[in-house]
């Protein structure tokens, strides 16, 4: 089964909960409603083979609403092709988790939620994944700071007291 | 003996033994007079810096491509061990040297600073590398810029890498500085004069 195949079979099950299907260069995306996200993910898994999920991932457009795309590189290692989905979610919504479709998206949301703040609903264990506890803000935001970071203190500061 | 004879093994092989003293020419004798009965003097503090800059055990402490640099440096080629310095030590406890080599994360300074911290005094840091001494090309949210924030820094080797004889260099600088006396960065920092 092709991309395009995939993007049809979508279409024919999900109709209008397809927003939009996108072909760039034999890549075929397509954009589907938020909150449908779960259920044709495990379409994709159960009827189309999709039975491995490469990535989870984000783009910020700053100006557009809604904000954040979250999109999931799904790999068939049946037919041995790619796909990809796209929901659309702003600041301070929440995208359901895809953990209970394919595990191996725990620790991609985790690393969406990391790095751009896109809050997953049912997410089992939502902490930051690359940058240390307590770091404030999301720095793959469009509108995070590039230069000029304040460093959070050692923790051993406390050895120039000594004598 | 010939090949049909077999080796007696109660037969002793007697060696003559040269004195010592012999294997010296006069002339020697006359510049070394060591053995002669004399002697050197000294200041304990120099005999000790000595000591110290010719045995300095740096800790394994590579963060990125910079690391490369500085295993070349500690292999055959290079060969810091012309220096004494050929043993990295994995453990804190037993290094005197920290050569930062890398770039520096925000997520580890803390563990850099706890490593640097576990040292015994008294401890020297290397900065290696622009990455280290400034943040070089990583100008962002997620690099340290420059690990003087994080801890004192004693020599600061430019370069992206720096070759092995840059980083030998450094090294041999602060050599000198140990053997002028100079007190390590850490104790400038505690007594607040500044990095
Ligand atoms: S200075 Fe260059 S070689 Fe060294 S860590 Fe930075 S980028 Fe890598």
């Amino acid at each position: 089964m092709s991309p395009e195949e995939t993007s049809e079979a979508l279409r024919a099950r999900f109709g209008d909960s397809v927003l939009d299907v996108v072909h760039f260069r034999g890549e075929v995306t397509a954009l589907i409603q938020r909150d449908l996200i779960v259920e044709v993910a495990g379409y994709c898994r159960d009827e189309l083979q999709y039975n491995y999920l490469s990535d989870v991932t984000a783009t910020d457009w700053l100006d557009r609403r809604p904000r954040f795309d979250v999109v999931y590189h799904l790999t068939s290692l049946e037919h041995w092709n790619r796909f990809r989905l796209k929901v659309q979610v702003d600041d301070g919504q929440q995208v359901p988790t895809v953990i209970p479709v394919w595990r191996a998206a725990n620790w991609g949301e985790r690393e969406v939620w990391d790095l751009f703040g896109v809050e997953f609903e049912g997410h089992p264990d939502l902490r930051r994944l690359l940058l240390p506890e307590g770091w404030i803000g999301h720095p793959l935001r469009k509108d995070y700071p590039q230069t000029q970071i304040a460093l959070p203190r050692p923790k051993s500061d406390k050895v120039l007291q000594r004598d | 003996m010939g090949v049909d004879q077999k080796p007696d093994p109660n037969a002793i092989e007697t060696v003559t033994i040269v004195p010592a003293r012999r294997l010296i020419s006069e002339e020697e004798n006359a510049f070394w007079p060591t053995h002669q009965g004399a002697f050197l003097t000294t200041r304990i503090a120099d005999i000790g810096h000595w000591g110290q800059a010719n045995s300095i055990w740096p800790a394994l402490f590579g963060l990125a491509c910079c690391a490369i640099e500085m295993m070349a440096m500690s292999a055959s080629r290079w060969d810091v061990a012309r220096f004494g310095s050929e043993v990295f030590r994995a453990s804190p406890r037993q290094s005197d040297l920290m050569i930062v080599a890398g770039r520096l994360s925000v997520k580890m300074a803390p563990i850099l600073r706890q490593v640097y911290d576990q040292m015994p005094d008294p401890k020297w840091v290397i900065s290696m590398g622009a990455c280290a001494s400034t943040g070089g090309v990583f100008n962002n949210y997620a690099i340290v810029q420059g690990v003087d924030q994080i801890v004192p820094v004693d020599v600061y080797v430019p370069g992206c890498p720096p070759t092995p004889d840059m980083l030998m260099y450094g090294f041999t600088m602060l050599q000198d500085k140990i053997k002028q006396g100079i007190p390590p960065a850490s104790d400038q920092w505690l007594s607040g004069r500044g990095v």
